[in-house]
């Protein structure tokens, strides 16, 4: 009886077809991507005819491999960051944070700050609905630091142009400052500048309102981010990627190891300074962090710089301004670009 | 009806704003619609992530821009209840 019944109407049979067409997608993608590097430079020395010794050579050769390669990475991983993101929502982070003390609270707070789907205009509802909750000061801070700093576009470019290695790196610095600055904040006992009408709501209902998700809409939900963060961050990375290109082919070896490199030790304070203000967008810095790198720029600085400039939003530190006093938001961000800070002078120490 | 759409001014949230009006056309449906931008008043409903949908008082949706087809179906049900 099943066997005759439409696809729609048979058990899983709906299931079936989103996996067959996750399983097609991802064979493609595979394909595509072992042909990228081969086909950049068909394209450049053979049907442009440009010398691989060249400065344009070299550069066109590294756009049209980069480009795609880096494009191709954000729709897989975007995508399946964006399924992961569906089983998380804020409702569900505070519920698992409420009644935890602190040290745990911080690790598992920054560890959520990743998986939990968040924009910066949330930043005050999402506070005083922690804060309401009874989750610690610094636990709410944990979170805060780690949901914009540790950012799935800045990962992926990072492993498309530097390695699995360094991707890691920045994902576990990244979790390590969120939970230490946040628990650093918690230690201090800052509850007094929380602005006063947060403490004194009474109006705490914590009911949730969203109702479970079928696997199309996970799948909805993944492609709609897609659509959302290709749509914002294109034309930044293929810019981005262009000036990547550029330096790559044109910019001689070692010539910025005299300002960038270890041997400047005000590299890193200056890196960290030049990002804040930078508006958060890591999509096209990264690019252009890698060209200056294979130029002489050390690795810590370079990382300082780009946690800068992701982590430490100025745009959001101006939207917190209304649930925080002054005070707070200046340690807030003294603490977490001290950390940024540190971070740069380590790993300029020890690569 | 009264609809109350919570945001602070991000994209979504006007794209939040702009589907609703949409949606409420297509419907043929008669309402009121504030765009609520204030911190303070957002926080008057349990929400913790914007953009967010109220519905006579009632919050409907948060954290995220719904499909066409389910926001339908949200205002659908609100007039249901109306009755």
């Amino acid at each position: 009886m099943n066997s005759t019944a439409p696809p729609e109407t048979r058990p899983g049979g709906h299931q079936y077809r989103l996996f067959m067409w996750l399983g097609l997608g991802l064979a493609v993608w595979i394909a595509v991507y072992y042909w990228l590097q081969p086909l950049a430079d068909f394209l450049t020395y053979r049907v442009l005819g440009l010398s691989a010794a060249g400065h344009l050579g070299s550069s066109v050769a590294f756009f049209l491999y980069d480009a795609p390669k880096v494009f191709m990475l954000l729709v897989l991983v975007v995508f399946g960051i964006g399924l992961i993101r569906s089983f998380f929502t804020p409702e569900r982070t505070r519920r698992i944070l409420a009644g935890k003390r602190e040290s745990v609270g911080n690790v598992l707070a920054a560890s959520l700050g990743i998986v939990t789907p968040f924009c910066s205009c949330s930043a005050c509802p999402l506070f005083i609905g922690f804060v309401e909750a009874g989750i610690p000061l610094g636990v709410t801070f944990s979170f805060l630091i780690a949901s914009p700093m540790i950012n799935e576009v800045a990962a992926i470019l990072l492993y498309g142009l530097f390695g699995w290695r360094i991707a890691l790196i920045y994902i576990v610095t990244g979790l390590i400052i969120a939970i230490i600055a946040g628990w650093i904040i918690g230690r201090l006992k800052l509850e007094r500048f929380i602005e006063g009408w947060v403490l004194e709501r009474r109006n705490s209902n914590n009911a949730e309102t969203t109702a479970s998700l079928t696997l199309t809409d996970r799948f909805k939900y993944g492609l709609n981010a897609v659509r959302e963060i290709l749509g914002k961050v294109w034309l930044y990375v293929l810019g981005g990627i262009a000036v990547g290109a550029a330096i790559h082919g044109y910019v001689p070896q070692g010539v910025l190891a005299s300002i960038m490199g270890k041997g400047a030790w005000w590299s890193v304070p200056v890196a960290v300074l030049i990002g804040v203000p930078f508006y958060s967008n890591a999509a096209g810095i990264i690019p252009v962090v890698q060209a200056l790198m294979e130029k002489g720029a050390a690795l810590g600085t370079a990382l300082a710089f780009m946690m800068a400039v992701v982590g430490l939003s100025l745009p959001e530190t101006i939207i917190l301004r209304r649930v925080l006093k002054w005070q707070l938001l200046a340690v807030f961000i003294g603490v977490v670009a001290s950390g940024i800070i540190i971070v740069g002078y380590l790993f300029n120490y020890i690569m | 009806m009264i609809i109350k759409v919570l945001g602070s001014g991000c994209a979504r949230c006007n794209q939040m704003e702009t589907l609703t009006r949409e949606v409420l056309k297509e419907m043929g449906v008669e309402a009121s619609i504030e765009h609520v931008r204030e911190i303070k008043k957002i926080m008057e409903y349990p929400i913790m992530s914007t953009p967010g949908l109220v519905i006579n008082e009632q919050l409907v949706v948060s954290g995220k821009v719904p499909d066409k087809a389910k926001l339908n179906q949200i205002i659908a049900n609100a007039l249901a209840k109306e009755k």
